[in-house]
C-alpha cells in the first residue's frame, strides 16, 4: 500500500531532524564546526549558550536560504548565504544582549564567530539550498541540537576535569587540583578525539546488534 | 554550445542583472532585519546596561547605599547630573547610610588582547587608592584572558591599589605597574595572571591612563562632592 503524500513528508521530515542528532552528527560525524566546539567547550554554560545561539542562527538561516533557493543564481550563492548568516548572527547578538547582559558578557567574542561556523554554511549549501522549507527547518533543528549535545558533553567533561566544577558549581572542594590541561586547547583536542572514538565504538556495537 | 556562446551579450547581461538583483534584494532584506532587531531591542538593552552599571557601582564602592552621577566638564570642573546625559564623561559619587562620601566609581576603557576592555573601578579619597574593580565588557580569550574578571588573586590586587598623586596633584606619584605573578612588592603594582599576561598588562595600562587624568580632577572637586551629596 503506497504511503499517502502527507505521511511521506512527515516521515522524511522527522528523519531529517533525527539524523542530525546521531547518524550525521555535525561535530562527531561530519566534523564541522570544530572551532567553536574546541574553543567554547571549556565550560558547560558557555557550551550550552553557544549551542542554543548557533541553533537559532542555523534554523533561521536555513529557513531563509530555503525560501530564496530558486531565485539565487549559482554564482552568487555563497555570498548570499554568508550575508543571510551574518544577518541572523547580528540579530542573535542583539537578542542575547536584550535577554541578559551577563550571558552576553560570558559569550563575549564567540557570538560573532558563529558566522564562521562551518555547520551553518555547510547545511545551507548541502541541504537548505536544495530542499523545501519544512525539511530544511527540521534538518537545521536536528543539526543544531546535535551540535549542542556534542559541545555540551565536551563542556561537561572539560569543566569537571579541568576546573572541578559543573556549570560553575564547585564539585570537589578546594583541595581538588584541577587538571588545567583540559581547559587548554591541547586538552580540548584530546577530549574531542576521545568523544569521536566513543561515538564510533557505540555506533559499531549498535550496528553489530542490528 | 551554451546559450552564452550563441548570444553572448544578451544572456550574459541578463545573468549579471539577475545576480545584481538577487544580491541587492538579499542585502535589503538583511538590512531591514538588522535595523528591526536593533530598534526593537534598543530600549531593553539600554535599560539592561544602566542596571548593570548601577549594580557595578555598588560592587566597586564598599558600604555604598546611594550613587550620584557627576558630569566631568572639559575645564576640569564637575556638575551634578540630574537627567540622563549619555554623551558626557561621568563619574559616580557613592554615599553611605550616613550620607558620607564613600568613594567615586569611574569607568575606563583600553585595548586588550582581542578588543577593547571596559571596566569600572572605585576610588577611595581617604585611602588614595583603588578599592574596587569590575570588568564591564571584554572579548578576551575565554579560559585565559577572561580571568581578569574572575581570578580571585588578580582581583585582590584592587582591594587597595595605591594611586596617590604627587604633591602638586598633577599626576600619579607612582604609575600603575604590572609585574609577573608573585613579584608584587609595592602597593601600586599589579600581579599579572599566569597565561594571561597581555590582558593583565592591558588592565594595568588602562587603569594607569584613566587614573592619571581623572584622579587629579576628582581631588580638585572633592569638597564639592562631599558637600553637594
Amino acid at each position: 500500500m503506497a504511503d499517502l503524500p502527507h505521511q511521506k513528508t512527515t516521515y522524511s521530515s522527522m528523519n531529517d531532524f533525527i539524523k542530525g542528532l546521531w547518524e550525521e552528527n555535525p561535530v562527531l560525524v561530519q566534523v564541522l564546526g570544530t572551532c567553536p566546539t574546541l574553543a567554547v567547550s571549556n565550560s558547560v554554560i558557555n557550551a550550552l549558550a553557544m549551542g542554543i545561539a548557533t541553533t537559532f542562527v542555523l534554523v533561521m538561516s536555513s529557513a531563509l536560504v530555503s525560501l530564496v533557493r530558486n531565485i539565487v543564481p549559482k554564482q552568487v550563492r555563497i555570498a548570499t548565504f554568508i550575508m543571510i548568516i551574518a544577518t541572523f548572527v547580528t540579530v542573535a547578538e542583539y537578542i542575547i544582549q536584550a535577554i541578559s547582559i551577563e550571558i552576553h558578557k560570558a559569550l563575549g567574542a564567540f557570538i560573532a564567530l558563529i558566522v564562521v561556523n562551518c555547520i551553518i554554511l555547510g547545511r545551507a549549501e548541502a541541504f537548505a539550498s536544495k530542499n523545501p522549507l519544512m525539511p530544511s527547518i527540521m534538518d537545521a533543528l536536528g543539526n543544531g541540537l546535535g551540535f549542542t549535545a556534542a559541545i555540551g558533553v565536551m563542556g561537561t567533561i572539560r569543566e569537571i576535569l579541568g576546573n572541578g566544577s559543573f556549570a560553575g558549581i564547585d564539585l570537589f572542594g578546594p583541595h581538588y587540583e584541577p587538571m588545567i590541561i583540559f581547559i587548554l586547547p591541547s586538552g580540548g583536542f584530546f577530549i574531542f578525539g576521545f568523544l569521536i572514538l566513543m561515538y564510533n565504538i557505540i555506533n559499531q556495537r549498535r550496528k553489530a546488534k542490528q | 554550445m551554451t546559450p552564452s556562446t550563441i548570444n553572448p551579450s544578451v544572456s550574459d547581461s541578463r545573468n549579471n542583472m539577475n545576480m545584481i538583483k538577487t544580491l541587492t534584494g538579499i542585502a535589503t532584506i538583511s538590512g531591514l532585519l538588522i535595523v528591526c532587531a536593533y530598534t526593537f531591542t534598543l530600549p531593553r538593552i539600554k535599560f539592561n546596561k544602566a542596571e548593570y552599571l548601577k549594580k557595578a557601582c555598588f560592587i566597586v564602592l564598599p558600604n555604598t547605599v546611594r550613587t550620584q552621577p557627576y558630569k566631568v566638564n572639559p575645564d576640569g570642573t564637575i556638575t551634578k547630573l540630574v537627567t540622563e546625559d549619555e554623551k558626557s564623561q561621568k563619574v559616580y559619587a557613592g554615599y553611605n547610610a550616613n550620607n558620607e562620601l564613600t568613594g567615586i566609581a569611574i569607568q575606563a576603557q583600553g585595548q586588550g588582547f582581542q578588543d577593547v576592555i571596559g571596566v569600572i573601578y572605585g576610588y577611595s579619597p581617604e585611602k588614595k587608592a583603588i578599592v574596587g574593580f569590575k570588568v564591564l565588557a571584554s572579548k578576551e580569550t575565554p579560559g585565559l584572558g577572561d580571568k581578569i574578571d574572575v581570578d580571585q588573586e588578580f582581583l585582590n590586587n584592587f582591594k587597595e591599589l595605591d594611586v596617590k598623586l604627587l604633591p602638586d596633584n598633577s599626576a600619579l606619584a607612582h604609575p600603575i605597574e604590572v609585574v609577573k605573578k608573585g613579584k608584587k612588592v609595592n602597593p601600586w603594582q599589579i600581579d599579572s595572571i599566569t597565561g594571561a599576561t597581555i590582558s593583565s598588562k592591558a588592565v594595568g595600562k588602562l587603569l594607569d591612563k584613566s587614573t592619571s587624568s581623572i584622579i587629579p580632577i576628582i581631588e580638585k572637586n572633592l569638597q564639592q562632592m562631599k558637600e553637594e551629596k
